[in-house]
C-alpha cells in the first residue's frame, strides 16, 4: 500500500499525471519543486481529486546539500514514506550547449548527479525503515548516445546504470527500485518539437507509470512500444551507427 | 510556419498562425505579453475558422488543465480552461455527477465549450453550456484578470459566453454539474418515415425526455424524404440498470471504459444486455459514451473525407412555418446529392443563454457534413443560407468557414454591443472575415 509519497520535481507534467492516480486513493503528498506557485496549483488539483494531505517545499535540484533535509521534513510532516518519486529534469538542445563547458556540466548535474544524490538519500532512508519504493524517471534517450541528444542521453544513461546497481544492492533488503523510461511525451518540455506519431500524451504515460509503480516493476518503458524501438536501435553495430544521423 | 497541429477539425480552411505559444501554467500568464492578433487554441475540434488565426499568435492552452476546486456535495467544479470534458467526466462520473450539457464530442476544452457556448441533446430542457457557468476568470490584454459572473462584470461574462475567444484568455471556468445515479442511459430509438413524422414525434418526446436527437437520411426523395431514427433518452436509474442485466442476453457492443466504472457498475457491468436490432421502437440501457459520443469511438472518422476536408453546416429555423421551410431546404439538399450520412436534426427550447453571440434559439436545427468539392459545395451552402436568412434562422459560427458578412450581422444583432467588450488584441480568422 502506497500512502505517503515524496515527489521531487512535482511540477513535471509526467509526475503530475502519475500522482493524480494516487490522489484518488487518498494518499499524502510531500511535493518538492522550484516554483511555489506551480506547486500550489498541483496541490489544489490533488486535493480536489481526493488527496488527504499535501505539503510543499521549494528546493533546487542542484542544491544537493539540502536534499537530505527535504526527506526528513517529509517524514516529519506526512509520516513514514512509502514512495520516493524522482521526476525532475531539463531537456537542453544539444546543438546549443555542446561547446559550452559550464552549461554541459550544469545539465549533466541536473539530469544525473542530482538524481544520484537524491537516490543516495532515499536508499539510506528506506534501508533504515526496512521497506519502501524508489521510482525514478530516466529516459529512452539513455539507451544509446546519439549526436542530436547525447548530453541529456548520457546523463540519463548514467541514471539508468546507477539504478541497475542500486536495485541489485537493495533487492535483498526488500526495497524496490523502479527505472522508468519514457519515450517522447507531449509536454511543455518538448513544446518546440514536431509532434509525430510516436508522441504519447502525458495522461497515458502517467497512468502507465502509476500502474508500474503499483505492481513494482523493475524497468518500464512508457509507452511499452519503446522497448521494441530501443531494442532495434541498440542492436545496430557501432560501425554503422556512427554514420547515422540520429 | 505551416503547423498542421493547429488547424480546425475539418481541415478547412488551411490558415496557419505565425507563432505558437504553449502555456504550461496559470503562473505563465502573470507576465504574458498579449500582442495584437492573439487567439487561444484548445483541442481544435470546431469546424471552420473560429479557432484559426492566420498570421497571428496562437496560445495553446491544453496544458492549463488542472482542477482548482470541487464541491462534491453541491456538484460545483472549477477548472483551468484547457482541461477537456473527457477529463472532467473521468473525474466526476464515478462520484455520481455529470456535465450539465455536452456536445457530440468530449474531446473539447472547457474554454472552448464556453467560447462556443456549446449545446447538446438536452437543449430543450437545459439550454446551452454557458447557462450553467457561474464564474469565468478572464485575462485581457491590459494584463488584468477579470472575475466575471452574472453579477460581477456581467457584460464581460455575457460577451465571453459564446464570444469565440475574442474577449480575452479564459483562465478558469466554474460551473454546476447534474447528479446521476448510474453512468448508463435509458434510450428509446424510434424510426420515423418523413419530416412530418419527425415533428409529431418531437413534440411528444420533448415533454417526456431530457435528451432528444435524430439522425436523418438526407438522400431519399419523395414521401420518405427526411426519414430517420429518433433517439430519446435520460440517465438510467439503478433499478433500470439492474432490471436490464437480469435480462442478460448477449454482450454489450460498446463496453463502458474501465475508468468510468464505479462500485455500482462493477456489479452489473458484465450482465448488461444491449439489443442491436432496431425494430420500429427499441429500448436499451447503454453506457453514456456511445449515446453521447458515438463519433468519438471511431478514431479519425473525419479523415474519411480526404485531404480537402469537409464543411459542416448547422443552422436553426424558428418554429413559424418551420415544417414548410425545412421541407424546402431538405429538397435542395436531397436534390443536390451532396449530403453525407451524418445528418442531425434537433429542436432547441426556450432557454435563453446569457451569451451575446450564442447560437441556439427556439426552433429546429439541422447539422450536415459536406465533402469539400470547391465551388459546387460553396454554392449549395450559399443557397441554403439565403433561405435560413429569409426565414429568420441563423448559422452556427463554431461550424462555419464561409458564411457572408451580411448574413452574420443579420443573424447576430447583438454583434455591435459585443464589439465594445471584445479585447482589441484578440482576433481570429473568423472574426476578420465577418466583422
Amino acid at each position: 500500500m502506497i500512502r505517503n509519497i515524496y515527489v521531487f520535481g512535482a511540477t513535471s507534467k509526467i509526475a503530475e499525471e502519475t500522482i493524480k492516480h494516487f490522489a484518488k486513493e487518498s494518499a499524502n503528498f510531500y511535493l518538492v519543486g522550484r516554483d511555489i506557485d506551480k506547486l500550489g496549483i498541483v496541490s489544489k488539483d490533488l486535493l480536489a481529486r481526493g488527496a488527504n494531505k499535501v505539503e510543499l517545499e521549494t528546493c533546487n535540484a542542484l542544491d544537493w546539500e539540502k536534499h537530505p533535509a527535504t526527506v526528513d521534513k517529509a517524514d516529519n510532516s506526512i509520516g513514514q514514506l512509502d514512495l520516493i518519486f524522482i521526476a525532475h529534469g531539463t531537456l537542453p538542445v544539444n546543438e546549443d550547449i555542446r561547446n559550452n563547458q559550464m552549461k554541459v556540466i550544469e545539465e549533466f548535474n541536473i539530469n544525473c548527479t542530482s538524481i544520484i544524490s537524491l537516490c543516495t538519500v532515499a536508499s539510506d532512508y528506506f534501508e533504515k525503515k526496512g521497506k519502501g519504493t524508489i521510482a525514478v524517471i530516466s529516459s529512452v534517450a539513455g539507451e544509446r548516445g546519439r549526436q542530436s541528444n547525447f548530453i541529456y542521453g548520457s546523463a540519463k544513461g548514467g541514471v539508468t546504470k546507477y539504478l541497475e546497481g542500486l536495485r541489485n544492492r537493495l533487492f535483498e533488503k526488500g526495497i524496490k527500485v523502479i527505472t522508468i523510461k519514457p519515450g517522447m511525451v507531449d509536454t511543455p518540455m518538448t513544446k518546440d518539437f514536431k509532434k509525430g506519431l510516436l508522441f504519447a500524451s502525458p495522461s497515458r504515460v502517467g497512468k502507465e507509470i502509476y500502474k508500474g509503480i503499483k505492481i513494482g516493476r523493475d524497468v518500464m518503458y512508457v509507452p511499452g512500444y519503446w522497448k521494441i524501438i530501443m531494442g532495434i536501435i541498440k542492436s545496430i553495430p557501432e560501425s554503422i551507427f556512427k554514420k547515422l544521423k540520429l | 510556419m505551416n503547423n498542421i497541429n493547429y488547424l480546425s477539425f475539418n481541415k478547412y480552411p488551411k490558415l496557419y498562425p505565425q507563432s505558437i505559444i504553449t502555456l504550461g501554467w496559470l503562473t505563465d500568464l502573470d507576465n504574458l505579453r498579449i500582442n495584437p492578433l492573439s487567439l487561444c487554441y484548445g483541442m481544435g475540434k470546431s469546424y471552420g475558422d473560429v479557432c484559426l488565426n492566420e498570421g497571428g499568435t496562437i496560445f495553446d492552452i491544453t496544458n492549463l488543465n488542472h482542477i482548482i476546486d470541487f464541491d462534491e456535495k453541491n456538484g460545483i467544479i472549477k477548472c483551468e480552461a484547457g482541461i477537456t470534458l473527457d477529463k472532467i467526466l473521468e473525474f466526476v462520473v464515478p462520484k455520481g455527477w455529470f456535465l450539465p450539457v455536452t456536445p457530440g464530442t468530449k474531446f473539447i476544452t472547457l474554454g472552448g465549450a464556453v467560447a462556443n457556448d456549446v449545446h447538446g441533446k438536452n437543449h430543450h430542457t437545459a439550454g446551452t453550456f454557458g447557462s450553467h457557468v457561474t464564474e469565468i476568470e478572464l485575462l485581457r490584454s491590459d494584463n488584468i484578470t477579470y472575475k466575471c459572473t452574472k453579477n460581477e462584470n456581467r457584460e464581460l461574462f455575457c460577451a465571453t459566453i459564446g464570444g469565440l475567444g475574442l474577449t480575452g484568455l479564459i483562465k478558469s471556468v466554474e460551473f454546476g454539474l447534474i447528479p446521476i445515479e448510474t453512468p448508463f442511459m435509458y434510450v428509446e430509438n424510434i424510426k420515423f418515415d418523413n419530416l412530418d413524422a419527425f415533428f409529431d414525434l418531437n413534440e411528444e418526446s420533448e415533454k417526456l425526455f431530457p435528451y432528444t436527437v435524430s439522425w436523418v437520411d438526407c438522400t431519399t426523395k419523395g414521401k420518405k424524404m427526411g426519414r430517420g431514427i429518433y433517439m430519446r433518452g435520460r440517465h438510467a436509474t439503478k433499478s433500470e440498470v439492474n432490471k436490464s442485466f437480469e435480462m442478460k442476453e448477449g454482450a454489450i457492443p460498446f463496453p463502458i471504459e474501465a475508468r468510468f466504472i464505479n462500485n455500482f457498475t462493477v456489479k452489473t457491468f458484465n450482465k448488461l444486455y444491449y439489443s442491436k436490432q432496431l425494430s420500429k421502437i427499441s429500448t436499451q440501457i447503454v453506457p453514456f459514451e456511445p449515446y453521447f459520443y458515438p463519433l468519438d469511438m471511431i478514431n479519425g472518422w473525419e479523415k474519411a473525407y480526404g485531404k480537402n476536408g469537409f464543411l459542416q453546416h448547422q443552422f436553426v429555423l424558428p418554429y413559424d412555418n418551420c415544417k414548410k421551410n425545412m421541407q424546402q431546404i431538405f429538397e435542395i439538399i436531397v436534390n443536390s446529392g451532396m449530403s453525407s450520412f451524418l445528418t442531425v436534426l434537433k429542436s432547441f427550447g426556450d432557454a435563453k443563454s446569457p451569451g451575446m453571440l450564442s447560437f441556439p434559439k427556439k426552433g429546429i436545427t439541422l447539422a450536415i457534413d459536406y465533402r469539400m468539392e470547391g465551388n459546387k459545395t460553396l454554392e449549395l451552402l450559399n443557397k441554403i443560407d439565403k433561405l435560413v436568412s429569409k426565414n429568420n434562422g441563423r448559422l452556427y459560427p463554431g461550424k462555419d468557414a464561409r458564411m457572408s458578412r451580411e448574413h452574420f450581422h443579420q443573424f447576430y444583432p447583438n454583434f455591435g454591443e459585443f464589439q465594445s467588450y471584445k479585447d482589441s488584441n484578440f482576433s481570429s480568422s473568423f472574426y476578420r472575415r465577418i466583422k
